[in-house]
């Protein structure tokens, strides 16, 4: 192959190296109010009245919205397939908040400063209601977070209880019966914050012929007109969404956060708007990881092999459900599906607390679920004396075994059974176990006040949402050879664009250079889900493969043609006949556009998969542990990754550098901290420490490289795979070093004290 | 409203501000767009110019402080052969993805690059220390900058 698996420059690559104005807010548009929020002080209270007269009496306030001004219709701010598989549970603005932070009016005003002077004279008398505020007290408790009658889809709205399910493959209670060892244990996850470097933000105005344009950081343009299309009232027909380049996501941008207001804005006034989170809003009124409160227990025979699983998730999905259920379903999902297993039982529960709102963050729940498995087989291997490697390589998945748990679990009803059609997890546990001399590195002497230690763990993820996701291409051809690539998928930073282009090029044999790309504007590129799932690659890209092949065939059959031939082939840029006559690309488009047989050259393609093959991890961390002060240091991650073939590696790699250090946060230093009643403590950078350069181990990345039949040209995703496995890692190796077990994130010091006064 | 006169990459400018505005809200009003906002805080680095020479956020600098001083954002070092050549090592190594945090940190490379023609790797991620990113993990721009200084 020529392109594909090559370094390849990003497309976008020259105008962000030089700040070019390619962002949401790089547009500075005339006579343009600015939007500010109205926050909920409170964790749950009911607003008795607003008072606006103050604030509207303000020089330059030219609106001041509240829930008296929107008709009371629920909907999600999930941003996923439609029907929605998240309960429709919220209003644009409501007359009760449930979460410190929660939307109370919103302010449009002639500059950012009076719009914030005016959010302080806005009178607002609340009636305060008991909040709930741990996950664990939220089903028999008597205060109920949506007693109203208008949501749709709450699972058990009178018991708190967002989303449920329940299953069971096999019979759990005899594979226990026949197991020689069963442990379990309690694992608990953090909230934790996307913290995307640009804010969401969003501008809208009314173009020249009335219709709305929404200029967003999105991750999913398509759901977002949609969801303003039916919220606001008007047709999709009447509204452009535009998405330019995007400061990062990682799920975040998955949610229709503020486009509905900023357009409700537009249309009321005819005016451009707006809105954009401050970092802080960015903390308690965004979206973070659901927390989860996992039970696991496993039962092995003698040799370690599986024979049952139960597994048991309650799930924070705070004060609104966005993707409460298809989280904690993709936590099953992933847990139920890494090993071999003929008897498996979960129940999950999703819970409203009043607490900030869970949504969208790479690895979808999985991160959740491999923390609990893969700690305890951790465990499992220290009780049974078996090697943890030798014990996942025998309890592996392997090509040709069915998945049954995908079939059971789809997105929010049944969904498709899949098959597994290539798998290099076994190579990646060997790959990483030469790599850092596993055994050597294992029984090192641990002695003194620092310990040294090392861990692995494994994950497998998913490649796209199957039976859903779905995306199309548009591709045509110009009269130098180049040609434009349309595509409704979304590059949120991960080079989707120039992995796509790749594809293209491939394809049609032409250089990436000729590949021009223009992605996510819903009125000039086709329909596409969104950037989510680890989708675009294998769903974009299959699309972009097929409309490629279509307009080759077209430039061959157009060449022949031309040419007066029914005997061609296709070599360096040219439709090339046996008798050596050849014709180029360039003058056969010119000569369809302009003289011969005329046509323009183009194909469209959508692509939609029943498969969604999953890419494998498996991640080493060598840690350094003090046991004077319980500080964990990471020195080393080594992460080997099977992703199928890989498109671009430059690209490749930096998806798994990227994704280590956010691991490495939920681990060691990242979470979300609230006071008594429910009010975040840290919403900056200082009280919420993310990875710097100055913090980063060493880090290793490395790819087995496989063969994915169902992927375009055997590739599979690399977005979401490597964030799961670094802190089950982490944990392992802390075990390793000094036998302190952790089971909840993040790791603190006082942990790690507590846990080895309990040793001595 | 206020009077203050400074350089703004390399040309004198007299701005009429009032004394709250930080240079962050004056360069973007001003079309200075490789100058984001991230935190407002001075935690996040995407806000990063180079005031005589030292790179500082300038969310957290106020207008009047600028007075006499030199200003440079990336804009005004297109015609720098030398960063030219460190965005195209930032773009060969794959250092850059979502962009948004990519010019904070090539001025704060240009200035420790200014005041040390040779540093080390410790010296570069230090530099690079206060220019958060959550794409990238610091391995690809700073084994760009190391290219950049081994080519030097």
């Amino acid at each position: 192959m020529k392109y594909i698996g090559k370094k390849t420059h990003r497309l976008d690559g020259f105008a962000l190296s030089r700040g070019r104005p390619v962002f949401t807010d790089d547009l500075h548009l005339p006579h343009m109010l600015y939007l500010k929020v109205l926050r909920s002080p409170h964790a749950h209270a009911r607003i008795k009245s607003i008072d606006t007269t103050a604030a509207a009496n303000i020089d330059g306030i030219v609106s001041i919205l509240t829930w008296k001004d929107f008709p009371r219709h629920y909907f999600t701010s999930a941003g996923q397939g439609y029907p929605e598989p998240s309960p429709r549970d919220m209003l644009i603005l409501d007359q009760t908040v449930r979460f410190v932070g929660d939307r109370v009016a919103v302010i449009a005003a002639e500059s950012l400063e009076i719009a914030q002077a005016a959010l302080e004279r806005i009178q607002v008398e609340y009636e305060l209601l008991p909040a709930i505020l741990d996950p664990k007290a939220s089903i028999a408790n008597p205060t109920v977070i949506h007693p109203e009658t208008g949501p749709v889809d709450i699972y058990a709205a009178d018991r708190n209880i967002a989303a449920y399910f329940q299953s069971e493959l096999g019979d759990v209670d005899r594979g226990f019966k026949e197991s020689a060892l069963i442990l379990e244990g309690e694992y608990s996850t953090p909230y934790v914050q996307q913290a995307h470097l640009e804010p969401h933000i969003t501008l809208t105005w009314l173009d020249a012929n009335g219709r709305l344009v929404i200029r967003s950081s999105t991750q999913v343009p398509f759901h977002v007109r949609r969801i303003v299309s039916e919220l606001l009232v008007i047709p999709v027909g009447q509204i452009q969404v535009i998405k330019p380049r995007i400061g990062g996501g990682f799920g975040g941008k998955q949610e229709i956060l503020n486009e509905e207001l900023c357009a409700a804005v537009t249309l009321k006034t005819g005016r451009p708007a707006r809105i954009e989170m401050t970092r802080e809003e960015e903390f308690y009124a965004a979206r973070s990881r659901h927390p989860e409160i996992i039970k696991l227990k496993i039962g092995v025979d003698a040799e370690g092999l599986f024979r049952a699983v139960d597994l048991n998730i309650l799930e924070n999905c705070g004060a609104y459900a966005p993707h409460a259920l298809t989280v904690m379903s993709v936590t099953a999902q992933k847990a139920l599906s890494l090993y071999r297993c003929p008897n498996i039982r979960v129940e999950a529960q999703a819970v409203y607390t009043n607490l900030p709102i869970a949504g969208a963050y790479r690895g979808y729940g999985t991160p959740q679920g491999i923390f609990a498995l893969e700690v305890l087989m951790d465990e499992i291997a220290n009780e049974l004396n078996i090697d943890p490697i030798d014990l996942r390589l025998r309890n592996c998945q392997e090509v040709g075994d069915e998945i049954p748990i995908a079939k059971v679990l789809g997105e929010g009803s049944e969904g498709f059974p899949i098959v597994l059609h290539s798998t290099g997890l076994k190579d990646c546990l060997e790959e990483g176990r030469r790599s850092v001399q596993w055994q050597e590195a294992r029984q090192e002497v641990k002695t003194g006040p620092i310990r040294r230690g090392i861990g692995v763990a494994a994950a497998g993820h998913g490649t796209g949402i199957p039976g859903i996701d779905m995306g199309s291409a548009f591709l045509k051809m110009n009269e130098d050879a180049s040609f434009n690539l349309l595509v409704g998928a979304t590059d949120l930073g991960t080079g989707s664009d120039t992995a796509l282009a790749q594809i293209a090029a491939e394809v049609l044999e032409v250089p990436v250079e000729k590949i021009v790309v223009y992605s996510s504007d819903t009125d000039f590129t086709p329909f596409d889900t969104g950037a989510y799932a680890s989708s675009t690659t294998y769903i974009s890209g299959g699309a972009v493969k097929k409309a490629a092949e279509k307009v080759k065939e077209q430039i061959f059959s157009q060449g022949k043609k031309l040419l007066g031939v029914d005997q061609a082939v296709i070599r360096d840029g040219f439709v090339e006949a046996d008798s050596g006559e050849r014709i180029s690309y360039a003058e056969i488009c010119t000569r369809s556009m302009y003289t011969d047989d005329q046509m323009q050259i183009m194909a469209t393609a959508s692509h939609m998969s029943y498969d969604s093959p999953p890419p494998f991890n498996a991640t080493f961390a060598e840690v350094s542990v003090d046991t004077e002060t319980g500080l964990v240091q990471v020195e080393r991650i080594v992460s080997v990754t099977d992703a199928g073939q890989i498109i671009n590696p430059p690209m490749a790699e930096g998806q798994v550098e990227g994704a280590i250090p956010q691991a490495l946060g939920m681990a060691l230093c990242e979470h979300m901290i609230f006071d008594e009643q429910g009010a975040p403590i840290n919403t900056d950078f200082t009280g919420y420490h993310i990875y710097t350069a100055a913090d980063m181990p060493e880090i290793v990345v490395k790819f087995h490289e496989g063969h994915e039949p169902t992927g375009p040209y055997g590739a599979k995703a690399v977005a979401e795979i490597p964030i799961s496995a670094p802190a089950p890692a982490v944990v392992n190796a802390i075990y390793n070093a000094c036998g302190v077990r952790i089971r909840k994130l993040p790791i603190q010091p006082e942990d790690i004290l507590r846990g080895l006064a309990q040793l001595s | 409203m206020l009077s203050v006169r400074f350089t703004l990459n390399g040309q004198p400018v007299t701005a009429e501000i009032h004394p709250g505005q930080t240079l962050l809200e004056y360069l973007r009003s001003t079309g200075f767009f490789s100058v984001k906002y991230g935190c407002g805080h001075g935690e996040c680095g995407t806000c990063t110019v180079l005031v005589d020479n030292m790179a500082m956020n300038a969310c957290l600098l106020l207008m009047p402080v600028l007075e006499n001083r030199r200003v440079e954002t990336l804009e005004a070092l297109e015609s720098d052969a030398e960063l030219a050549e460190l965005q195209e090592l930032f773009i060969d190594e794959g250092a850059i993805q979502c962009g948004y945090c990519t010019p904070g940190m090539l001025l704060s490379l240009v200035a420790l690059l200014r005041e040390d023609s040779k540093p080390d790797i410790n010296a570069i991620r230090d530099a690079l220390s206060g220019n958060l990113c959550r794409c990238t993990g610091y391995v690809k721009p700073v084994s760009a900058a190391e290219r950049f200084i081994l080519c030097r």
